[in-house]
């Protein structure tokens, strides 16, 4: 289980997020909602270790961690940005192995019969040789889902999942969200869109703005 | 004039090769050396990213001619301790020390070109900093810089015929020498030939290398 206790974040001395509190049960997806600006994106960001929150704690399995510490091969936090971030002059196999390859030290051939396995689920396997650029904007998605689940995470985190994407490509996320599930992997998903919270998440989180 | 040709032409080649030695090693330190420096310059240790700034002011704000003369008759000259080097280690430490604050600059300006999504993707992936500027920073720059990369490269053949002020023998001097002594412009004709040559062969391969990475967008 992942435990957020008190997590308080300000920018500038505008407080975003203050003495925010969540458990994610194992193998569950947790939806974090709430108006623009209300500071979703941050509060992933923290959970991510991209930004350090200015207090607060973060504890898995009952052990307190630090997201932002990455001198730890094995991968607790795993993300899929709202653009994505693929590598754009990586194809789509060299995008899936590089991390495995360069910080799991697995062997090239490991490393690519794990990519192949992903992006056939993902149904990406006739992409495996294309670059980024001639994918369309749900293929890179699924690709950076690939990238991510190369390295194994316990948690996988989505910004905006839905907002590149077309109203038929929203459901698809959202069965590639529930298929994940039954792998055992938490996910938690940052999202507008209140039916697609609902549709995908057992737990919702609603993120208000503080009013100053 | 066939036969007169044929009689200056090993000279002007000799000079050729030492041409394309003070081009080639040249490239070969300043490009890397480039990167390091735009790197540190963007140190949050700001010591050292002043120390940097104030070195690449200082190699591009004055004239190359004059660095290549301060290397060779100037060092040697300082009041605590003597530095000499030889005609052609002065030129080639004259000409790196120059051409990396200029590749540095263009550096800068790859660099800040990447977005920092590409950095964050790789953080969270576990890559540590080396590993995100070796394999996903570096490639993506070096696309980016080719054209600015490329004007500089055909700059350092012309430039390489500044070392003729320290006396080296490269092809200006060759041609200098032999048209002075025959009282004739030929071999100052021909050494334009041989630049032109030069600079149309690195044109020709900066654009198999921009080619080369066209192969992304
Ligand atoms: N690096 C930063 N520096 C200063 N302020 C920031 C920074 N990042 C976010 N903020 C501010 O924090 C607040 C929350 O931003 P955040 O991106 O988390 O919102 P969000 O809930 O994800 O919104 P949206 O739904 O529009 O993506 C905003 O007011 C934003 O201006
Ligand atoms: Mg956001």
């Amino acid at each position: 289980m992942l435990k957020l206790e008190n997590i308080t974040k300000s920018f500038n001395g505008t407080t975003i997020l203050d003495q925010l509190n969540v458990d994610v049960n194992d193998n569950s997806i947790l939806s974090i909602v709430g108006p623009s600006g209300a500071g979703k994106t941050t509060l992933l960001r923290c959970i991510a270790g991209l930004d350090r929150p200015d207090s607060g704690k973060f504890i898995l399995d009952g052990k307190e961690f630090d997201p932002a510490d990455d001198s730890d091969t094995e991968q607790i936090i795993g993300v899929v940005f709202q653009d994505f971030n693929l590598f754009p002059h990586l194809t789509v196999m060299e995008n899936v192995t590089l991390a495995p390859t360069m910080v799991l030290k697995q062997d090239k051939k490991a490393a690519q019969e794990t990519a192949d396995s992903l992006l056939d689920e993902l149904s990406l396997a006739s992409h495996a040789n294309q670059y980024p650029f001639e994918l369309s904007g749900g293929q890179k998605q699924r690709v950076a889902i690939a990238r991510a689940l190369a390295m194994k995470p316990q948690i996988l985190c989505y910004d905006e999942p839905t907002s590149a994407l077309d109203p038929s490509l929203r459901d698809a996320v959202g069965k590639v969200i529930l298929d994940l599930k039954k792998t055992g992997i938490t996910q938690i998903v940052v999202t507008h869109d209140p039916e697609f919270a609902k549709n995908i998440s057992d737990q919702i989180l609603e993120v208000k703005p503080i009013n100053k | 004039m066939l036969q007169y040709i044929s009689e200056i032409l090993p000279s002007l080649l000799s000079g050729t090769v030492m041409t394309l030695k003070i081009f080639f090693w040249t490239l070969v330190a300043s490009l890397p050396l480039g990167i390091l420096v735009s790197l540190g310059r963007s140190s949050k240790f700001k010591p050292l990213s002043w120390i940097l700034s104030f070195y690449i002011w200082v190699m591009r704000g004055t004239p190359l001619l004059l660095q290549l003369i301060f290397v060779f008759y100037g060092l040697p000259n300082m009041p605590f301790f003597h530095i000499v080097f030889e005609r052609y280690d002065a030129a080639l430490f004259a000409f790196i020390l120059n051409y990396t604050a200029y590749f540095a600059e263009i550096f800068r300006g790859g660099f800040g070109a990447i977005d920092n999504g590409q950095y964050e993707g790789a953080k969270v992936l576990g890559l540590s900093y080396w590993q995100t500027i070796r394999k996903i920073v570096v490639p993506q720059v070096v696309k980016i810089v080719i054209p600015s990369i490329g004007n500089e490269v055909i700059n350092l053949v012309k430039d390489s015929s500044l070392v003729y002020v320290i006396g080296l023998g490269d092809l200006l001097r060759a041609g200098n020498i032999a048209s002075s002594r025959d009282v004739t412009l030929l071999p100052l004709v021909l050494v334009g030939i041989i630049y032109l040559l030069l600079t149309l062969v690195c044109t020709w391969i900066l654009k198999v290398v921009e080619k080369h990475y066209s192969y992304y967008r």
